[in-house]
């Protein structure tokens, strides 16, 4: 049995918009095992994203209890959630989000930065994780000078900066032609595969969750069905 | 971490070309007015010390009270030899001189002008007014105490050829009709007063403008400067004695050169605390201004707020990020302020040199000023970027991730 790395307990999150509560997660519980390739689907308005906000620290709940590794989420201020989530978790979202002022190095480089990595160490870094992902010979390309199966990929080589536990994948071939999305997810099943990363990834298309392991269904911000994709475990 | 945030900052200014620079703009003219009303007021008052020092911190002016303005014009209360003599029984004092003043329409051949003319007395009290007002001779030779008719000339007279061209030493000129001969010129002293002024022995100066008696202005020179305050006391006392005033009611000014410059210390200060307060209105319009393109750029790069924060930019970071980009819109306006503010205030010196024939008026230049300035810019925009700052900061990275 695999140690479990996110485990959230009957989690709610309720959005006040004027005077109507939404509930975007009504009492949701998930447990990602250490190393594992986690799919989780389900309809827009499901509470895909604010699930898995909350698996990556970028949201608390309103009630319930996240856990991840040993700290109690609810229980951390902003500065120190930002600290973990920058150091345990890496986001891979399908806007992309580089920040168009930047290099393709430099996106690398910033969530080394707020950890405090020096800047020798973080161009160096930077530099492998771009040879990782292809893209050696773009350095100092701006996001706008990328195609956007590139952008992804540096995005994808951000979010290895700080060589995170977790890589939370929110719709990550969405923007991409089916070619370069098939790209995409092969890394995010090589990453899983030679380095044993805790991926959780959120899609709507059932052909991408069956590379995972395990597909959670959510509707109406709770899970409604899981699926064992291998065996064993 | 500080030196990548600085790098953001030069970034995001660099890539908002047109918006950094109208904000800078608001800066630099603060500064700018404040650099150089600072360093002109300096100058001035640098300039006025340096005057100070060159008549010497032994010496005293008794003036008629409604004299000090223009010594001699129509003064209704006057001083006399009478006066000069109390003066000079007062003990503790080396030398003393008196001298009287006129106005008066002096002709060389065609040329016709109107001039100051000074009664300069003679031996030492000729000496003790030589050295008070700097004066050297650049061409000739001085007054002499055998001298009648002859005359003395500021520099100006000759260099701004108030009399007309080719005007030299042993020239002859009219001053009230009567012919003198002119003995020498006077090295330039930077008091247009003197400059512009035509000195005459004094014996002919009371012949010529009929003045047996009176005198416009006394000089004392003390034997200890210690003593300076102590014996412009005695002089009040004896001349409040001799003339039948009270005290607090005296018709003439005893002056001690810490008083002058304390006096033209306080006026300089007035007047510069008033310009550049209003100065500090522009800077703070400029700060203004910066508070408002950083609200703006909040709300332009609240997405990038949101990345930061996805990746681990903690509430600090962002704030800094903020304040330090602020903060260096107004350290490169106030550079460009600075910059701007002493080649203001050169130019002035400039100007003022060249046409005024002033050299009070100059620029002073020091690098906590220079330092100062920048720092201070610097400060400004931090200042007012602050808000905008914590706005970005306390954005939640989920809400902030979702805009556009």
């Amino acid at each position: 049995m695999r140690k479990s790395i996110i485990k959230l307990e009957n989690v709610w999150k309720i959005y006040r918009m004027g005077n109507v509560e939404v509930n975007a997660l009504q009492g949701l519980t998930l447990d990602v095992k250490e190393g594992e390739f986690l799919a989780i689907m389900g309809p827009s308005g499901s509470g895909k994203s604010t699930a898995v906000n909350m698996i990556g620290c970028l949201d608390v709940p309103t009630k319930g209890k996240i856990r991840l590794d040993s700290y109690d989420i609810s229980k951390l201020d902003e500065s120190e959630l930002a600290q973990i989530r920058g150091k345990k978790i890496g986001f891979i979202f399908q806007q992309f989000n580089l920040i168009p002022t930047l290099t393709a190095l430099e996106n690398i480089m910033l969530p080394m930065i707020f950890q405090g990595v020096s800047e020798r160490e973080r161009i160096n870094r930077a530099a492998k994780l771009l040879e990782l992902v292809g893209l050696g010979d773009r350095i100092s390309h701006k996001p706008t000078e990328l195609s956007g199966g590139q952008q992804q990929r540096v995005a994808i080589a951000r979010a290895l900066a700080n060589n995170p536990e977790v890589v939370i994948a929110d719709e990550p071939t969405g923007n991409l032609d089916s070619k370069t999305g098939a790209n995409v997810l092969s890394f995010l099943q090589k990453l899983h595969d030679t380095e044993n990363k805790t991926i959780v990834m959120v899609t709507h298309d059932a052909n991408l969750a069956k590379v995972a392991e395990r597909t959670e269904f959510l509707k109406d911000g709770r899970i409604v069905k899981s699926l064992n994709n291998k065996i064993g475990d | 971490m500080f030196k990548d945030y600085f790098k953001f900052a030069l970034d995001t200014i660099s890539h908002r070309k047109m918006r950094s620079w109208l904000t800078m703009i608001g800066i630099f003219i603060g500064i700018a007015a404040v650099v150089a009303l600072i360093s002109l007021g300096q100058g001035f008052k640098q300039a006025i010390n340096r005057e100070f020092e060159k008549i010497g911190t032994d010496k005293l002016i008794i003036l008629p009270k409604t004299g000090v303005g223009a010594p001699g014009a129509n003064a209704a209360v006057e001083l006399t030899e009478e006066d000069l003599d109390v003066v000079k029984k007062v003990s503790g004092i080396e030398n003393v001189a008196g001298f009287v003043f006129a106005n008066s329409k002096v002709e060389f051949g065609d040329n016709v002008n109107f001039f100051f003319i000074v009664g300069l007395p003679e031996g030492d009290e000729r000496d003790l007014v030589a050295e008070l007002q700097s004066l050297e001779i650049k061409e000739g030779r001085n007054l002499r105490d055998n001298d009648k008719s002859s005359a003395l000339l500021g520099a100006s007279v000759v260099e701004k050829e108030l009399l007309g061209k080719n005007l030299k030493a042993r020239d002859k000129i009219k001053i009230n009709g009567n012919e003198f001969t002119i003995v020498g010129i006077l090295e330039k002293t930077g008091d247009p007063g003197w400059d512009g002024s035509i000195s005459i022995p004094e014996e002919t100066l009371r012949e010529v403008f009929n003045e047996p008696d009176k005198l416009d202005e006394i000089i004392v020179k003390v034997a200890n400067v210690e003593n300076i305050n102590i014996i412009a006391d005695k002089i009040k006392t004896d001349l409040r004695r001799f003339r039948d005033v009270k005290r607090d009611e005296e018709d003439f000014d005893v002056q001690t050169p810490e008083q002058l410059l304390g006096s033209f210390g306080d006026i300089i200060n007035i007047v510069q605390s008033v310009l550049i307060g209003i100065a500090f209105i522009s800077l703070i319009v400029g700060g203004v201004g910066i508070a408002n393109t950083m609200y703006t750029a909040v709300i332009e790069r609240t997405k990038e707020i949101g990345i930061m924060k996805s990746v681990g930019a903690q509430k600090k970071d962002i704030l800094l990020i903020f304040v330090i980009e602020s903060g260096l819109l107004g350290f490169i306006g106030g550079l460009i302020g600075v910059v701007l503010g002493f080649g203001l205030s050169n130019a002035v010196e400039f100007i003022a040199k060249n046409a005024l024939g002033t050299n009070l008026i100059e620029a002073y230049f020091s690098y906590s000023l220079f330092f100062g300035a920048l720092l201070f810019s610097f400060f400004i925009g931090a200042l007012f970027g602050v808000m905008p700052a914590r706005q970005a900061a306390s954005l939640q990275p989920v809400d902030a991730l979702r805009a556009k």
